[in-house]
């Protein structure tokens, strides 16, 4: 396997601008997406990718890699742009996002695209798979980790919460949860829909260790996933506390940008803020 | 009844959601739930008006139905809306045990049935629901076509007791049938006459079945039309004459070809009057990426490949 690269948080932060310039701009030319949750979860998964996962994207395949599980597949254009950025496609193929016969369907097809361990997109799915993959890696006596990302609202499907039980039960500490906690669903905020809190407590109560943190933070995320697991023979949880929409103000925490398009001018604005931001 | 097919194009959530606010106001017992689906099922109207009784149980449609049923146990009438794909795939062991063996009075309605989220792919079609529903005992399931008969469905399900899975679309449609239309529950609607071959659609698919019509009288086949909106109980005594007085019978459907309104028309056929058919549809296959139309094209689920499969059916007689 590949050695990890070495990069500080400002490298990671710079790549994270770009790649959301990327995000924004392959969304408009397909008139599809869902721009606040990609946005939410660009620093997580650019963390993971470029820092923390034991990956090699000329050998996607390799039993020895760690498995990251996109739970929240809608949020297929953050992946996308991580997965290309990263190597594991062209970066020149993102063009044909959703676009007939795409390997790059809205939601992500491990059968066409190199890196997707599991097709996602209706919600609550990617833990269970998750605490499969964990099992497996004990069983087979493996060092590798899983991580797997999902949305707050999403913890609203109950799948969550029996594999929640049975990692706990398991103890699977080389299992690692990351819960993009923006606080907002598809119509509404979550607390007005189906409060979650307290949150840490829930996973605390299943067994789990849990840490929050500031899901834009760079340091923070690279101190929290070094750490891993938060504690050991339990099954680590991160509450990242993210901003939907984050890095565009007239995005940032509205409910309205779950799947909206941006109009030109409205890309035009959206771009000129994070060109602005260093 | 034959209907000219004027140009405008319509939304049956539209009708959907407006039959289901006049509904709401003559009858309190009318409740909705929903699964973070306000939007996506157009029921933001029905919520403004009856607050209270639009239940939004967040993302989770397993409870979604199961809360539904115990609503109907409390002597509610629930219209259980969600993606058509959620509803059926992620709740059917609900549905089937806490609504058709249960025998409670709810009503689920999946809206953007069929291929009708395009691009956002497989996960999101939903083209096994008549296979899985038609299975379940003592479940109604229907698929109106247009803005009218979608009203009339809905208006049916609402006063009819009983488990029911109504398939509704976003897919723009237009009116099909006539101002004087009396939608009947297991009856199909002949919408064109005809004695050489029958088209048999629903849903979506009835438009194009009456677009193919008019390219094979082109050719001097008369095709007869009917639009099977309720899939069962299914009409078996307009399938029985259609095979005996047409002799062929094509089916189209924006569903898979195993166990959908094919399958269900086939059973009749073969049991009752064998006789030729061909049955379009997805064929057993996930869809590739692309946009809902794209994807009809794709698979063949056009005038054209229903006007083509009526001829292939025609040559071999
Ligand atoms: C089982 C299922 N039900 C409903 C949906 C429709 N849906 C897609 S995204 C979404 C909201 C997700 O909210 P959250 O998990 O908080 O994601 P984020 O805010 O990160 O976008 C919903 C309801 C789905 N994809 N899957
Ligand atoms: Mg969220």
């Amino acid at each position: 396997m590949t050695v990890k690269p070495l990069i500080s948080a400002h490298d990671l932060a710079s790549r994270a601008k770009a790649q959301r310039k990327q995000n924004l701009e392959l969304i408009y030319n397909t008139g599809m997406g869902h721009i606040g949750g990609d946005m939410s979860a660009t620093d997580i998964l650019i963390t993971l990718y470029f820092a923390i996962l034991n990956i090699d994207p000329r050998k996607p395949n390799d039993p020895a890699r760690d498995r990251f599980i996109m739970s929240k597949g809608h949020c297929s254009g953050a992946l996308y742009s991580t997965l290309a950025n990263r190597g594991f496609f062209p970066v020149e193929d993102l063009k044909t996002y959703m676009q007939p016969l795409s390997k790059l369907n809205g939601h992500p097809d491990r059968n066409k695209i190199p890196g997707v361990e599991t097709n996602t997109g209706p919600l609550g799915h990617g833990l269970p798979v998750a605490v499969g993959t964990a099992i497996g890696a004990k069983l087979g006596k493996q060092s590798w980790r899983t991580y797997v990302l999902t949305g707050d609202g999403e913890l609203q499907e109950g799948s969550n919460w029996e594999a929640a039980m049975l990692a706990g039960h398991r103890g699977l500490d080389n299992l690692t949860v990351i819960i993009d906690r923006n606080r907002l669903q598809q119509g509404d905020w979550v607390e007005a829909t189906n409060n979650l809190e307290p949150l840490a407590d829930k996973w605390r109560a299943f067994g789990w260790s849990v840490s929050e943190i500031d899901g834009h933070d760079y340091d923070a995320l690279l101190e929290t996933f070094h750490s891993l697991p938060l504690e050991k023979g339990k099954p680590s949880c991160i509450v990242a506390h993210t901003h939907k929409g984050n890095g565009i103000s007239f995005m940032q925490d509205h409910p309205g940008w779950h799947h909206r398009v941006p109009t030109e001018a409205e890309l035009t604005e959206a771009l000129q803020e994070l060109g602005e931001k260093a | 009844m034959n209907a000219t097919l004027d140009a405008k194009l319509y939304d049956c959530r539209d009708a959907f959601a407006e039959t289901l606010e006049r509904l709401g106001e003559q009858d309190e017992r009318i409740v909705v739930v929903v699964n973070d689906s306000v939007g996506s099922s157009k029921v933001g109207g029905f919520k403004k008006k009856f607050p209270d009784r639009l239940i939004n149980v967040g993302i989770a449609e397993q409870n979604m139905v199961g809360v539904g049923a115990g609503l109907a146990n409390a002597g509610f009438i629930p219209f259980v809306c969600a993606a058509a794909c959620f509803l059926t795939g992620r709740a059917l062991e609900q549905i089937k045990a806490d609504v058709a063996y249960s025998n409670t009075n709810v009503k689920l309605v999946g809206i953007s049935s069929g291929m009708a989220y395009g691009a956002l792919g497989p996960t999101h079609h939903s083209i096994e629901d008549f296979a899985w529903t038609r299975a379940i005992a003592n479940l109604t399931v229907i698929a109106p076509a247009d803005p009218t008969e979608t009203s009339q469905v809905i208006d049916m399900a609402a006063k009819t007791p009983g488990p029911m899975f109504l398939r509704l679309s976003r897919m723009g449609v237009p009116e099909v049938h006539d101002k004087g239309y009396n939608f009947e529950l297991g009856k199909a609607a002949t919408l064109r006459e005809g004695k050489d071959i029958t088209l048999i659609a629903n849903g979506v698919l009835v438009t194009k079945a009456l677009e193919a019509a008019s390219l094979l009288a082109k050719d001097g086949i008369d095709a007869r039309v009917l639009n099977m909106a309720t899939v069962k109980p299914i009409d078996k005594a307009a399938i029985i004459k259609a095979a005996r007085e047409t002799g062929a019978i094509v089916t189209a459907e924006e569903h898979s070809t195993h166990g959908g309104l094919g399958s269900a028309i086939a059973e009749v056929v073969v049991e009752n009057a064998p006789v030729q058919m061909r049955i379009l549809g997805v064929p057993g296959v996930f869809a590739p990426t692309g946009e809902a139309p794209w994807l009809l094209e794709h698979f063949g689920l056009t005038a054209q490949g229903i006007y083509e499969a009526a001829k292939s059916l025609k040559t071999h007689d």
